[in-house]
């Protein structure tokens, strides 16, 4: 190597750049295409070193030619932006909670129209048939006198609340608000992971990161066609307004929070604020005559519809949890006899059940009479004696997961896991073989995430949010998860997962 | 409006008008103390007074200087009231009430805050400390000013403008019951021998009005030299400097009068109008001015009282603020 070849060399890694007036040595955070390999891995925007996937190319090849000071520059916007926003999630940790901004990656997602149209579709299929399995299964519970669920995994199922038999919400509509988590194989479809039943989060950070996104590459907008999704905040109020019990042309709508302490609290306050709706918490409501109302400064006032963000077990001490500060007394009452209506309503959760996930595709076949447009990943039930022996002899290959648990908490990555954690992992199965199911690792797709030395691939998920009331809505594309450690397939904002915006582009792009 | 929501951004109100004060005030001290000659009995312990705080700073400083004032007043933890902790609150209470305040507001009140935390290191040496300060006044009087042009003059703006004309009545008694004790010693007991030189009074006189900001307005309304019997007055009961006493309770009053069942606090608030516009203050100065202040300041917070029975959450949620 001459000294001119090895000074290009180093050129090459480093970059200088100017903090405070002084000029320092950067990493050079230039993006090279033809160093970047996802491997086996379906990436979303390069298919193979160097090459991008055709609805990427512009979005590849414009990030290509940034200089690393660029990058870095609007990096830095981003993050800036986030800040001042105050874009932020809680993480509880033992040195007490703290507010973290909120981690995001400045490359966009793109997906195109065509293949998102016939998924939207199949969101759409699934919530509709999880709705008719709820209100079934509290009222005549055919689908288990049909023996097409088992009427023991029912019995046995913590979400199911005997306190909603009989009840009939307005539309027979359960679950108002859905987050799917799809996934996305080495064979580059789309499979569903988990449907969210119960509180989904994560939209407000999906609309934020286009907000972000629209401050970061302005200039990118100006050649792609991506669909808008600030409908979103617009259509959930619709939603909400439509099952309000009082036929009013302004019923009030609350969103019912937790309070400033709860992981979720900006995106309560966003979602209230958007929907110029009142933020709520528990001590805010009282019952009288078993209708619901709010303490504002003229007294007391009538609520029609409780978007709540509280847990079931959690909403009323009267019935639930007799210790709870959050929720309201005599909520259920009120939400029985049909004078205030709550989204999503308690017992929807028997829906969003692991296990429960597994028959699925049977609901879809038995109360629409349609084939399923959106495949599940292939599970093994442990409440199934054969495919729990092959659970337990292959948990070095399967993740498994108990039925009830969310963000990702209490479940076991097998191939990652060391003997020991597989062997305790094992006794628990044994002794409650319900509240387990397993899936194989499934390959999840990657995409570029801007690092200190340019892109690298990293694993992500995608999170849509459905609505259904008097109609459906699907989001336009939803929101990316990103796992940001190198070879981790743990996306959770919990666990430092972070997170990409989100493109559904029409083709033929100029 | 909630009532909860509306406790939120009155805090949040009280917290950011005090902030600024207190800038304000720490401002003017470290200018006036320039000037003075060694050993003036008014000194950086009379801003620990001010603000009421003797017991904490006590607590955790052995000496009084212009090191551990100034680390007690803007950056102490332990301070509840210190600049950075009321800068905290205040973007707590708007972090909570995001729903409802303009969303500038928030993303200024929340970079007013980092640049606070961000900062306050530097706040240590005199040159820094005062730029630090001029940027925390200047980003208050933004706030107030998005509030003012991008908020709906509704019962929310109304609570905010409530809480900032009581903060500043309460805080302008302050400053003229610290500035009293220190230059008049007939009220302090003190002999002749202790007492601050002619020429230094006049001074002091004058910082206590560039504290509030007063200054210019008052000589322009007070065409007789400063000396303490105008300035007293000026403080008190001019009707149309905005940070006086008698002006705050006025700007209060038309705040109260948009809130639904008002009776209560607007009776409370005619109570202690009357009495700052009463008072005789030549008579005071000889004799019970401290006590007459004590009186306003009970009043005072009978005002703030009366607000939080009316219209906040009755205290169950045991969230206290004060």
């Amino acid at each position: 190597m001459n000294r001119h070849q090895s000074v290009e060399a180093i050129r090459r890694l480093v970059v200088y750049c100017y903090f405070n007036g002084h000029k320092v040595m950067c990493p050079n955070m230039r993006i090279d295409w033809k160093s970047y390999n996802p491997g086996a891995f379906y990436d979303e925007l390069i298919s193979s070193p160097g090459h991008a996937r055709k609805p990427g190319r512009i979005l590849a090849k414009y990030l290509g030619s940034l200089k690393s000071e660029d990058l870095q520059q609007r990096k830095a916007a981003a993050e800036l932006a986030i800040k001042a926003m105050g874009i932020s999630f809680t993480v509880y940790s033992e040195a007490g909670n703290i507010d973290r901004e909120w981690p995001f990656d400045i490359i966009p997602r793109i997906i195109t129209e065509t293949q998102w149209r016939q998924t939207s579709k199949g969101l759409e299929q699934r919530l509709r048939a999880l709705n008719c399995f709820i209100h079934d299964i509290y009222n005549d519970q055919k689908i288990l006198k049909d023996k097409v669920v088992p009427a023991e995994l029912i019995a046995k199922s913590a979400n199911f609340r005997k306190e909603c038999v009989g009840m009939k919400p307005r539309f027979d509509v359960w679950a108002h608000i859905c987050g799917t988590d799809l996934i996305r194989d080495t064979d580059g479809r789309f499979y569903v992971l988990e449907d969210n039943l119960r509180v989904p989060s994560g939209v407000s950070y999906m609309l934020e990161n286009r907000q972000v996104t629209k401050r970061v590459f302005p200039e990118l907008f100006e050649n792609y066609n991506i669909q808008p999704i600030t409908e979103y905040t617009a259509q959930l109020f619709d939603t909400l307004a439509a099952i309000s019990p009082r036929p009013l042309d302004y019923p009030e709508v609350v969103v019912l929070t937790p309070g400033i302490y709860n992981s979720a609290y900006f995106e309560h306050s966003f979602l209230a604020q958007q929907m110029g709706a009142e933020l709520v918490e528990g001590g805010d409501l009282v019952v009288e005559d078993d209708c619901v109302y709010m303490r504002t400064i003229n007294g007391l006032s009538r609520v029609d519809v409780i978007y709540r963000r509280i847990d079931d077990l959690f909403l009323d001490p009267e019935v639930f949890h007799p210790d709870s500060v959050l929720g309201v007394r005599g909520l259920m009452r009120a939400w029985l006899k049909g004078n205030v209506a709550l989204a999503n309503a308690p017992g929807a959760g028997v829906a969003d059940d692991k296990v429960i996930y597994t028959y699925v595709p049977a609901m879809i076949k038995y109360y629409l009479g349609e084939d399923p447009i959106l495949e599940n990943v292939p599970s093994y039930l442990c409440i199934d004696k054969k495919q729990c022996k092959y659970v337990l002899e292959n948990l070095d290959k399967l993740v498994v997961k108990p039925a009830n648990e969310s963000g990702g908490y209490g479940m076991l990555m097998g191939p990652q896991a060391s003997k020991k954690e597989r062997d305790e992992f094992a006794l628990k199965i044994k002794a409650n073989p319900r509240n387990y199911m397993a899936q194989p690792l499934i390959g999840l797709s990657t995409a570029p995430v801007l690092g200190e030395r340019g892109a690298e691939p990293r694993h992500i998920d995608l999170r849509p949010f459905i609505l259904q009331g008097k109609s459906s809505y699907v989001t336009p594309g939803g929101l990316t998860r990103v796992a940001m450690v190198k070879g981790s397939y743990v996306v959770n904002s919990s666990q430092g997962g972070g997170s990409k915006d989100t493109w559904i582009v029409s083709e033929g792009e100029s | 409006m909630l009532s909860r929501v509306a406790e939120r951004v009155y805090w949040l109100g009280r917290y950011l008008e005090r902030a600024e004060n207190s800038a304000r005030l720490l401002n003017v001290y470290s200018t006036l103390l320039l000037d003075l000659p060694r050993g003036a009995k008014i000194g950086w312990h009379t801003l620990v007074e001010i603000t009421g705080s003797r017991a904490d700073f006590d607590e955790k400083y052995q000496v009084t200087d212009e090191r551990s004032v100034n680390r007690f007043l803007i950056a102490d933890p332990k301070n509840h009231s210190s600049i950075l902790n009321s800068l905290s609150m205040a973007r707590e209470n708007a972090r909570t009430t995001r729903e409802i305040i303009p969303a500038e507001a928030w993303e200024q009140i929340n970079n007013l805050y980092l640049f606070a935390r961000e900062n306050v290191g530097k706040a240590v040496t005199r040159g820094p400390r005062n730029q630090f300060l001029q940027e925390i006044i200047s980003y208050c009087q933004q706030i107030t000013g998005l509030f003012a042009g991008a908020m709906s003059h509704n019962s929310g703006y109304n609570f905010i403008r409530i809480a900032r004309s009581l903060e500043r009545a309460d805080m302008t008694t302050r400053i003229v019951d610290v500035g009293s004790v220190a230059l008049l010693p007939s009220l302090a007991g003190k002999s002749a021998s202790e007492q601050v030189p002619e020429p230094y009074t006049n001074m002091i006189w004058m910082s206590v009005l560039r504290s509030l900001s007063a200054y210019q307005m008052y000589r322009q309304h007070v065409l007789d030299r400063v000396n303490g019997e105008d300035v007293v007055t000026f403080l008190l009961q001019d009707a149309q400097f905005p940070r006086s006493v008698v002006h705050s309770l006025h700007k209060l009053e038309s705040c109260l009068q948009t809130l639904p069942n008002n009776e209560a606090a607007l009776q409370q608030l005619a109570v202690t109008r009357a009495l700052a516009i009463d008072a005789t203050i030549p008579q005071l100065l000889q004799k019970g001015l401290l006590e007459y202040i004590d009186e306003l300041q009970v009043e005072i917070a009978g005002i703030h009282a009366r607000i939080t029975d009316t219209w906040f959450l009755p205290a169950v949620s045991g969230q206290q603020q004060s």
